[in-house]
């Protein structure tokens, strides 16, 4: 708990990071800059998962715990997404997503 | 005596046409006709057994009682509602047998000679199986319902094999043209059955034949019309057995249906289905009788003595030989229900019953005969038409000789088969009624005309030229003419003789002695012969006086050449009345509103896909933008519900 | 009082960093911008006195995760190279949607009545480990077991998407 500062404080500046994510992840277009906005987006839920343990629940482990899996699931899916990205970058010589609308075919 | 064997009789055939069905259309030419005509063999031989048995050795009293061979549950829906397959064994259905199995069986090898070469070999013997299988399962049948399964699946093979050369428009409407008609009858006979069933609570056959007449008519009181509800279902009934027989007024698919192969002819349109309708009423026979005191047999026996009055008169001026033959058999089958018509129920009464299935029995062998003849000789001239033959005789002696049994036969010649049968008819209608005698004795010297107009076209009438010499057919076509040309010889000999129908054969398995009435007998063998005679001279050698008297007859001749425009009058009426007229609304309904409505959808289905197909744009942002702002979308819903 | 701007300037520097994460036109940038955002985080849980998370989010996303995406950047891209920017539609709608969302989340937020616990005890690292291992009521084994197989089957799924081979 932070002297003098309520959980709607930290809760905001997560929301806003969580929606700058969302807003990233929709309007860029190469693929890490969209991997970026991905992490913003975990990395927001991780610290409200975290505050509200802190904040509410101090007894308890719980939040800490998911935002533990979540650092753990954002790593495994960064390092897919890595691999994914430069197989995506060998076919098309290039990360654009545009390149990727074939693949609906 | 343990019956169960006989279930095999039908189902012979239907294991042929199993086998041919699956395999037969990849075996070479010749094997598919040898597999079906085994098949039919077996079911030919089990019948004379079963016939042996069942006249000579089970009922050595004489007195016929039905067995049922064998019976089983199929459907089970309620008490009542039970439909059950079986094999049922009476004097009828026993003859029957023998006929259908006899017919089919010479016909199977009869058309391993006809269709050689045909591309649809295989195809035609696995219909032509499938027809035998149906039309042993229909004279076997139990009950109602049966018969009217195997009604419809006779049908559906007549339907198969009138359409058989399915490249030529003729025979696909010829064989739709059958199907329709026969269909539209069996519609009628569907409801004679609900009917019947409703008020009797059963489909079986000795149950229904086992009422008396007092109890038919505490089951059916109410009435409609001046009969009862259960004669009327009698008639609904009769119309389906009409339908299938040919007759007035729903005769107009017989001659089409000549469309067909000739072997086809000879089996479905001249031996054994069309009388289907006959044996129809021969099988509820004691119904018919006992319902509204025979009222409906009024019905038949008109309707009978008309077709064939009606058919005969039309025969007289065909060209086509399988067209005369057709309504020749349309003629015969009038016959038959006049006999039945005018029969009554017990003892020597019961003469036209008798003698309406002896005629069905030899006039199965002599029509199939001359169909099979007519099938030798068109295979020789490749014609259909009487003004392509004439002087025959040369080249097709054993088709010539068979030919001339069978039309003697027809004629009503002693001792030929259908003097018998014939004279047992007219004896009968005699007893019954003066004027059907003598339409009966009048149809006599008719076809005695025709049909020897008919084999002397074909065999005297001019010599010709032949572009192809025309030559004999194989052994496998001659063989079953020989066969059935002893047959129509010796059929009423014996079967009046040695074996006296009617002590076997008779509306309720009593027997009864049958004599002939020579006083009727020499009055229509006199027509008959004053037939052959005008035939004679009109035809034997190429002369004017057929066309003069043809211009005598003018207009009249014109009509009979033209089957008295029926054909056209039907067309106006289904066409103009029933399909411009009547139906229009209906029409207008149907294609702007039902058909309306399901082109919309679907048109709106295909445009609006096409619409919103940009939507599936791949893109993965496109996704996550629809799936972001539905989120944040119910959100703000279920917030604002929340909190007001 | 000190700890009041401590956090004000790390909110500061996360939504500041956020922004030019996603803004940015050089991949390079945004990576480092990422880098700088997720750093503030885990003084974040620092000045929420939870040290374990705060050094795990330094090791991992600020160490691990950032390397590898510096990683795929210099596989694929001039370090300095430009990226294309947005369509303007895309991102009006896409500011508007992210706007309109967290006005409506913060909304929900203010008016929600938090019961903040007068509690402040800290937990230490091996309450943490032990409950990871825990099998019995409350633990959590089995959600760290399933974490240990996706980390391998992700490490063997990068290996072998990366290893493919083309003809082309």
């Amino acid at each position: 708990m932070i002297q003098g500062v309520g959980i709607t404080h930290v809760l905001i500046v997560s929301t806003l990071m969580f929606f700058i994510g969302i807003y990233g992840f929709l309007t860029r277009k190469n693929l890490i800059t969209i991997l970026i906005a991905i992490e913003l987006i975990l990395n927001s839920v991780a610290i409200n998962f975290i505050v509200i343990n802190k904040y509410l629940f101090p007894e308890k482990i719980n939040g800490q715990i998911f935002s533990l899996f979540i650092i753990a699931v954002a790593a495994a899916e960064v390092a897919i997404a890595i691999a994914v990205v430069i197989d995506f970058y060998r076919i098309n010589k290039s990360i654009d997503v545009e390149h990727g609308e074939t693949m609906k075919y | 005596m343990d019956w169960s064997y006989t279930i095999w009789i039908p189902l012979l055939p239907f294991v042929g046409f199993l086998l041919l069905g699956f395999y037969g259309r990849k075996l070479p030419a010749p094997v598919p006709g040898w597999i079906g005509t085994i098949g039919v063999f077996g079911a030919l031989v089990l019948s004379y057994i079963t016939a042996y048995n069942y006249f000579f050795v089970e009922n050595t009293d004489m007195l016929f009682e039905p067995i049922k061979g064998f019976e089983m549950l199929w459907m089970n829906f309620t008490d009542v509602l039970q439909f059950k397959m079986g094999v049922l064994l009476d004097p009828i259905s026993v003859m029957m047998m023998v006929v259908v199995s006899t017919v089919s069986f010479l016909v199977h090898l009869y058309s391993i000679g006809y269709m050689k070469g045909d591309p649809g070999f295989g195809r035609f013997f696995v219909s032509l199986s499938l027809f035998t299988f149906a039309m042993l399962g229909l004279v076997v049948a139990t009950n109602l319902f049966q018969i009217y399964f195997f009604w419809e699946l006779v049908g559906v093979s007549s339907y198969l094999l009138i359409g058989f050369y399915y490249e030529k428009p003729s025979a696909i409407l010829a064989s739709k043209k059958a199907f329709i008609v026969t269909r539209f009858a069996d519609f009628f006979f569907l409801i004679g059955i609900l009917i019947i069933s409703y008020y009797t609570q059963t489909f079986d056959f000795l149950t229904l034949n086992g009422m008396d007449e007092t109890s038919f008519t505490s089951l059916s009181a109410s009435s409609f019309m001046g009969m009862s509800v259960l004669a009327w279902a009698l008639t609904l009934a009769f119309i389906g057995g009409a339908g299938k027989s040919a007759m007035f007024p729903l005769h107009i698919w017989l001659p089409d249906a000549m469309e067909g192969p000739t072997p086809v002819s000879a089996l479905i349109h001249a031996a054994t289905m069309v009388v289907a309708g006959v044996f129809l009423v021969a099988r509820l026979f004691p119904m018919y009788s006992h319902v509204d005191g025979g009222a409906v047999l009024h019905i038949v026996a008109f309707v009978g003595a008309f077709s064939s009055l009606f058919a005969a008169i039309i025969a007289l001026t065909q060209l086509d030989i399988k067209r005369v033959l057709a309504f020749s058999t349309m003629s015969q089958i009038g016959y038959m229900m006049l006999g039945l018509g005018v029969s009554g129920l017990e003892g020597h009464e019961g003469l036209g019953y008798t003698a309406s299935m002896f005629h069905l029995f030899t006039h199965a062998f002599f029509k199939s005969l001359l169909f099979l003849g007519a099938g030798a000789i068109i295979h020789a001239v490749h014609s259909n038409y009487m003004t392509k033959m004439g002087g025959l005789r040369k080249y097709l002696p054993i088709t010539h000789i068979t030919f001339l049994i069978a039309a003697l036969a027809i004629s009503g010649i002693w001792p030929f088969a259908g003097f018998f049968s014939k004279d047992a008819i007219l004896d009968a209608a005699y007893m019954h009624n003066k004027i059907y005698f003598w339409v009966g004795w009048f149809v006599a010297g008719l076809t005695a005309f025709y049909m020897f107009r008919l084999y002397y076209r074909i065999f005297w009438y001019e010599d010709r030229v032949y572009k192809h010499t025309p030559h004999e057919a194989p052994a496998t076509m001659t063989y079953p003419l020989m066969i059935l040309g002893a047959l129509s010889l010796l059929a009423g000999f014996v079967f009046f003789y040695v074996w006296p129908f009617a002590e076997y054969i008779g509306p309720t398995g009593k027997p009864f002695h049958m004599h002939i009435n020579w006083i009727l007998a020499g009055i229509s063998l006199g027509v008959a012969l004053i037939g052959i005679v005008l035939a004679t001279i009109m035809y034997k050698k190429k002369n004017d006086i057929p066309d003069k008297v043809s211009k005598a007859f003018g207009l009249f001749y014109k009509w009979t050449y033209d089957k008295f425009y029926f054909d056209e009058i039907y067309m106006f009426v289904t066409k103009k009345i029933m399909f411009g007229i009547i139906s229009a609304g209906w029409t207008w309904f149907d294609t702007n509103i039902v058909d309306g409505t399901m082109n919309l959808i679907g048109n709106t289905t295909v445009k609006s896909s096409n619409a919103i197909k940009k939507l599936q744009s791949g893109r993965m942002q496109d996704y996550a933008y629809a799936i972001v702002s539905g989120a944040v979308a119910l959100v703000i819903i279920f917030v604002y519900i929340w909190t007001h | 009082m000190g700890a009041q701007i401590m956090f004000y300037i790390l909110a500061i520097i996360i939504l500041v960093f956020s922004f030019l994460a996603v803004t940015s036109s050089k991949v390079m940038r945004a990576t480092m911008y990422l880098l700088f955002t997720l750093i503030a985080t885990g003084g974040l849980y620092f000045l929420i006195d939870y040290n374990f998370m705060a050094s795990v989010q330094l090791i991992v996303y600020a160490g691990g995760i950032v390397a590898l995406i510096i990683f795929a950047v210099m596989l694929t891209e001039k370090i300095e190279a430009k990226i294309a920017l947005p369509d303007k539609t895309k991102m009006i709608f896409a500011g508007l949607l992210s706007i309109v969302g967290s006005i409506v989340t913060i909304y929900i937020l203010l008016s929600h009545p938090f019961k903040e616990s007068s509690n402040d005890i800290g937990q230490t690292v091996s309450v943490i480990g032990e409950n990871l291992l825990n099998y019995g009521e409350g633990g959590f084994v089995l959600p760290f077991e399933l974490v240990s197989i996706l980390l391998l089957a992700s490490l063997i799924a990068a290996i072998v998407i990366a290893k493919r081979k083309f003809d082309n």
